[in-house]
């Protein structure tokens, strides 16, 4: 039973295409027939979040879902983040506040955060803290990665201001 | 983990979707959020020949009052019942049930329906559907079916529904004025299943008196219960401490908790008692409003 079917899928906004079978993990998908390792694979038990990636506007855990699941779907993964060569607001927050120690639950940190940022762009302690509550990290003790987040808050808020006086 | 072969087939409507269900029988199993089932199949615990993906059928999610019941449809997910300004403001106690289920990339995926339908009796909408008296929709090869959510739990993992029926929508009725809800759930860390959980609504009479209580418990037995006692119990009597005390030590005796590396069963009764009571202060607190 190793039938393949043919999926298509936006990919950090590009059209992928690929033959795959069924039971081919999203993560699986992402990282070894689309070649993008920066989603981790932490617990492959739906718990720790490190595979986190971002499906037509919503965050989801590519460890529990099938690629023929994103048929059609917009996927944004952390490699999406960076535009044009720099970083997001959010990868700026990750270095300058130092909101990483091993890296391994970033990506999925930064793919939680940004889909935050997305629908509370002023998000308190609290509600970061409620937003990456699906994302575990052993090393920072989350201190550093909340204070991260709300570095890039203030860097968005900041860059929206200035977009919005240049007019 | 890779779970095994399965042929994946993605109906776009209801009829179609039950016509493979009826086709494969045993050999096949809904997708709706996934949340639960691929968790299984990676750790081989499911192995569906066949995995029927709902989640293109469009007009299943849905969160509506219509002819005195809330409606919620198969496909809401619970990010979407967090989201709901009717639930936000009118149901309390399902917002408190979809905030404790797992984290917020879960959430976004998992769906009622599915946390009802699997069976899981460590799942948290059950307990919370006890205590509202829900009522479930079926969808079979011989049309539509209503259960009484006090029918639908059998045993672990296993509800009435029917091989080739799919849950398609969920009933609630309205709560007359003066009522009130809410869940209350201990887990060892966020995301994680109930060490035990307990929800229950109250509707008050006209004197201030419990007219009716729904008391529901969550992963202290093979299946979600009723604390029937406890709900006996409080029908004709004021909702204070002495008497909300006495019904979270009746909804404790109805628990059945397993030892397991949650906590011991005794523990875990206690457990039951402390936040029944903590769930009908609250509910008294919000009927009272």
């Amino acid at each position: 039973m190793l039938k393949k079917q043919t999926i298509r899928v936006k990919v950090n906004g590009r059209e992928r295409e690929a033959d795959v079978e069924p039971r081919l993990l999203l993560v699986h998908f992402i990282r070894e027939v689309l070649g993008l390792t920066g989603t981790h694979i932490g617990c492959d038990t739906s718990h720790c979040g490190a595979c986190t990636v971002v499906l037509d506007g919503r965050t989801v855990k590519s460890c529990t879902m099938f690629a023929v699941q994103a048929e059609g779907g917009e996927l944004t993964t952390v490699e999406g983040l960076m535009k044009d060569g720099q970083l997001h607001p959010l990868q700026e927050g990750f270095k300058e506040e130092h909101g990483l120690q091993c890296g391994f639950c970033t990506p999925g940190m930064l793919m939680s955060s940004y889909a935050l940022l997305s629908k509370n762009p002023k998000p308190s302690e609290e509600q970061i803290r409620w937003g990456i509550s699906g994302n575990l990290c052993r090393c920072t003790g989350y201190q550093n990665i909340v204070k991260a987040v709300e570095y890039a808050a203030g860097k968005l808020e900041q860059q929206k201001m200035a977009q919005g006086g240049a007019r | 983990m890779i779970p095994p072969a399965f042929e994946y087939l993605r109906p776009q409507t209801i009829p179609e979707a039950i016509s493979l269900l009826q086709q494969h029988g045993e050999d096949a199993k809904i997708l709706s959020g996934g949340q639960s089932l691929i968790p299984m199949m990676k750790l081989r615990l499911a192995r569906p020949a066949f995995l029927v993906d709902i989640n293109r059928i469009a007009g299943l999610a849905y969160i509506k009052e219509e002819g005195g019941f809330l409606k919620i449809g198969a496909l809401t997910r619970e990010a979407d019942l967090e989201a709901s300004p009717l639930i936000q403001s009118k149901y309390p106690i399902i917002l408190d049930t979809a905030h404790v289920i797992a984290d917020p990339q879960v959430r976004n995926m998992a769906t009622v329906a599915g946390n009802l339908a699997h069976g899981d009796p460590a799942n948290d909408h059950p307990a919370t559907m006890l205590a509202l008296g829900a009522q479930i929709v079926a969808m079979g090869a011989k049309g539509e079916r209503v259960v009484a959510i006090e029918e639908f739990f059998l045993s672990v993992f296993t509800t009435a529904l029917q091989p080739g029926e799919i849950l398609t929508e969920i009933r609630i009725p309205a709560p007359p004025a003066h009522s009130g809800g809410a869940y209350f759930k201990l887990e060892r860390k966020v995301g994680d299943f109930a060490t035990a959980a307990v929800a229950a609504q109250v509707t008050l009479d006209g004197k201030g008196l419990c007219q009716k209580a729904g008391i529901g418990l969550t992963n202290v037995g093979p299946a979600p219960i009723k604390a029937r006692k406890a709900e006996d119990f409080l029908r004709g009597k004021k909702l204070d401490a002495a008497n909300i005390a006495q019904a979270a030590q009746l909804a404790a005796e109805d628990a059945q908790p397993s030892a397991d590396l949650r906590g011991p069963a005794e523990y875990k009764k206690g457990l039951v008692k402390e936040l029944a009571r903590r769930a009908l202060t609250r509910a008294a607190e919000r009927a009272g409003k």
